[in-house]
């Protein structure tokens, strides 16, 4: 996006002045989440003061816990009693509520975590971003098991991921996280926010068999069983043990791993509809830079000028981390020598490319200080290798 | 001969909260601190869980506490403290360092004590640890920025129970942490506040001299979340006190004892007037909300007189 398109699209008439933080909350309202329980913590804090405002004004429900596990827990049964229903936290919360993100993952209960990440580990420094949980977002519960994780680099994105990460936590029945930062989180941008009658929002799958024939975790027709919310008469059970079709405790081994293998399948199966990212000028580059989140801003910002200096350097920004995009990171990839792969870390999704495309291949710009990344120092890693050909 | 509590004898001493702390002009939590290690006079050894408390004594690259000192996450700071106790009292049983007669301060805030570390804590007094935990309760979390805790008070403005046209603030009453502490019958439970410095510091001193676990909750004013001068901290604190919301009391080996009785109990309002986060229960269509405080402080406190064989 150029600058002109941006000041055409954000004129100060219609637009808002709004803050990532806000436009989670935003997003969540008109994704239709009715349910919030959270805790205070920044840069997190500011999504439960803007949903414990707005909930109630939409008949929602907003809940201070008294701990992040708490949090998750209320999440995960809110969402069993029917409600669209989200938790927002950063690193140490993120941390305390990685046993329910299991037990959500095992139950298929449809829940959005938010992840505001700030320098970690431990308590690091609050108010400083950080892209440090990356790996932690993919697995920090133990155990085999899928994840949708979704990272926005604006306000406007953050809001549109917001609402996409309830429509796939419904859609497939699987907790999704939000993995936001504290640039995106607090920064204020202008953007229009989006009619909310051309929002498409996802509900649940419901059923129509009787009580008596319903399993709520069959494989047939589709590997994403419909979850009838408690309450309606449907009597089932939901347990964190490993369980067969019905619900029930298993320990058969013709029903444990086609179990794991289908929650893993309904991800996996619809990778078309999961992945998101942009692409940009890849076509006929000779450098490709990978980028998500707060970095993606410089790395858009360090492409441009490298085009400016006659350089032809093509920009892949993900949105989806995880699942993690290896064919189209491979197919971007293909042709060429050199892969940037700037993040606010020590390396973890360079790690995933690095797999992907070959470890010689890959230039990784890290910062874990707490500091955004400059353009000039991807700038400087495009040019290195161009230097170096 | 311990140090008496004379502010002439008192003032002779050092400091081990040292000066330059980044805590806001009229906070009561730093108050509180320099009070109950006024009233040691042993070494002491400190844990803090997260908290203004926490941070603005730690401010890069500085610290303010003249001991050895450790912070741990949110929920942690008993756990932390028992850790360190047991290991000190089982490197002394062998020998291996000698016995100084240590006394073990973990603090908290309410947020790190009523409801992220209750369970830290309450397991810590049930082992047995002996150690003095002091909750600095201001009713709020106010590092993270004013949203509510357990120990809020019914009908307060904070950024996560907001005064509207429909829930005119928190709807709940505080939950009463002192008694549930008390109901763990360990040897010391007080609740006690800077305002009355003198009680303050002889509850410490038999808090830490109890030969087990202690607890004191003790009131922190906030301005910055109570809403008020910088200079009414003591004044409004002494207003809780004498409004009866924040009574004086101990329980020593299970005898529950007020320590401060006022001449005049004083209703509600006075307190709640002073402070902004209470301003729009002054509306009249919320009046009925300082009734239903009232009546709940009135309760609390002939209860209280009841387990003091006051009343």
């Amino acid at each position: 996006m150029t600058t002109g398109r941006i000041a055409k699209e954000l004129s100060p008439a219609s637009g808002v002045l709004m803050q990532g933080d806000e436009a989670c909350a935003e997003g969540a309202i008109a994704a239709g989440c009715r349910f919030f329980a959270g805790y205070p913590i920044t840069p997190a804090t500011e999504i439960a003061e803007a949903l414990a405002r707005r909930l109630p004004q939409v008949g929602g429900k907003f809940i201070q816990m008294e701990d992040e596990i708490a949090s998750i827990a209320a999440v995960i049964g809110a969402s069993v009693g029917g409600a669209k229903a989200m938790t927002a936290t950063s690193g140490p919360g993120f941390s305390l509520m990685q046993e329910n993100i299991g037990y959500a993952a095992m139950a298929e209960i449809p829940c959005v975590i938010v992840d505001v990440q700030r320098l970690g580990p431990s308590t690091g420094r609050p108010t400083s971003p950080s892209q440090g949980d990356v790996m932690q977002a993919r697995w920090g519960t133990h155990g085999d098991h899928p994840i949708i994780v979704l990272a926005p680099s604006s306000v406007r994105e953050t809001f549109d991921l917001t609402v996409q990460a309830f429509n796939f936590s419904e859609r497939y029945r699987t907790p999704v996280i939000l993995l936001m930062d504290e640039v995106i989180g607090h920064m204020r941008e202008r953007v229009i926010l989006p009619d909310p009658n051309t929002i498409e929002r996802v509900e649940r799958a419901s059923t129509t068999v009787p009580p008596e024939w319903y399993k709520p975790f069959e494989n047939f027709p589709a590997d994403v069983p419909p979850l009838v919310p408690f309450g309606e008469g449907y009597r089932y059970h939901i347990t964190g043990l490993h369980h067969d079709e019905r619900g029930y405790p298993t320990a058969r081994l013709d029903e444990i791993q086609p179990w794991l293998e289908r929650i893993f399948r309904k991800i996996e199966s619809s990778l078309s509809d999961i992945l998101l990212y942009n692409k940009d000028g890849i076509e006929d580059a000779e450098t490709l830079v990978i980028a998500y989140g707060a970095a993606a801003r410089s790395a858009r910002h360090a492409v441009e000028l490298a085009r400016e200096r006659g350089r032809k350097v093509g920009f892949l920004k993900l949105k989806t981390l995880w699942p993690f995009a290896e064919e189209v990171v491979e197919h971007a990839a293909a042709r060429l020598h050199h892969v940037v792969v700037p993040e606010m870390n020590l390396g973890q999704l360079a790690l995933e490319v690095e797999r992907v495309v070959g470890r010689h291949k890959v230039r990784r710009v890290n910062r874990a200080d707490g500091e955004m990344i400059q353009p000039a120092e991807i700038l400087a890693a495009i040019e290195d290798w161009e230097l170096a050909r | 001969m311990p140090t008496k509590l004379i502010p002439k004898e008192l003032a002779k001493r050092p400091e081990r909260l040292a000066p330059g702390h980044r805590l806001c002009a009229g906070c009561g939590a730093s108050i509180i601190v320099r009070q109950i290690l006024a009233a040691i006079d042993e070494p002491v050894v400190m844990s803090c869980a997260t908290g203004c408390l926490e941070v603005a004594t730690t401010i890069y690259p500085y610290t303010a506490w003249r001991m050895p000192w450790i912070h741990n996450a949110f929920e942690n700071s008993a756990s932390t403290m028992a850790g360190i106790e047991a290991a000190y009292r089982s490197m002394v049983r062998q020998g291996k360092i000698p016995e100084q007669n240590v006394k073990f301060l973990a603090f908290g805030g309410d947020g790190g004590t009523y409801d992220i570390g209750i369970q830290a804590l309450s397991g810590a007094v049930e082992r047995g640890h002996q150690f003095l935990y002091v909750c600095y309760d201001n009713g709020a979390y106010m590092n993270t920025g004013i949203q509510r805790s357990s120990a809020t008070p019914f009908g307060a403005h904070t950024t996560t129970s907001p005064a509207g046209k429909v829930i005119p603030g928190k709807q709940q009453f505080r939950k009463d942490l002192t008694a549930i502490m008390a109901a763990h019958g360990i040897p010391y439970v007080a609740q006690a506040a800077p305002s009355q410095w003198r009680d303050l510091m002889q509850k410490t001193r038999k808090a830490v001299n109890c030969g087990g676990p202690a607890f004191m909750n003790v009131l922190s004013s906030c301005n910055r979340g109570w809403r008020h001068g910088t200079d009414e901290t003591i004044e409004i604190t002494q207003l809780a006190v004498d409004t009866c919301y924040w009574p004086l009391y101990e329980v020593e080996n299970g005898e529950w004892r007020l320590t401060y009785k006022p001449k005049e109990k004083r209703p509600v309002e006075e307190w709640l007037k002073r402070q902004g986060r209470f301003r729009h229960l002054f509306r009249p269509e919320n009046r009925h909300l300082i009734d239903e405080l009232q009546a709940e402080v009135d309760r609390r406190w002939e209860r209280l007189l009841r387990l003091c064989g006051e009343a």
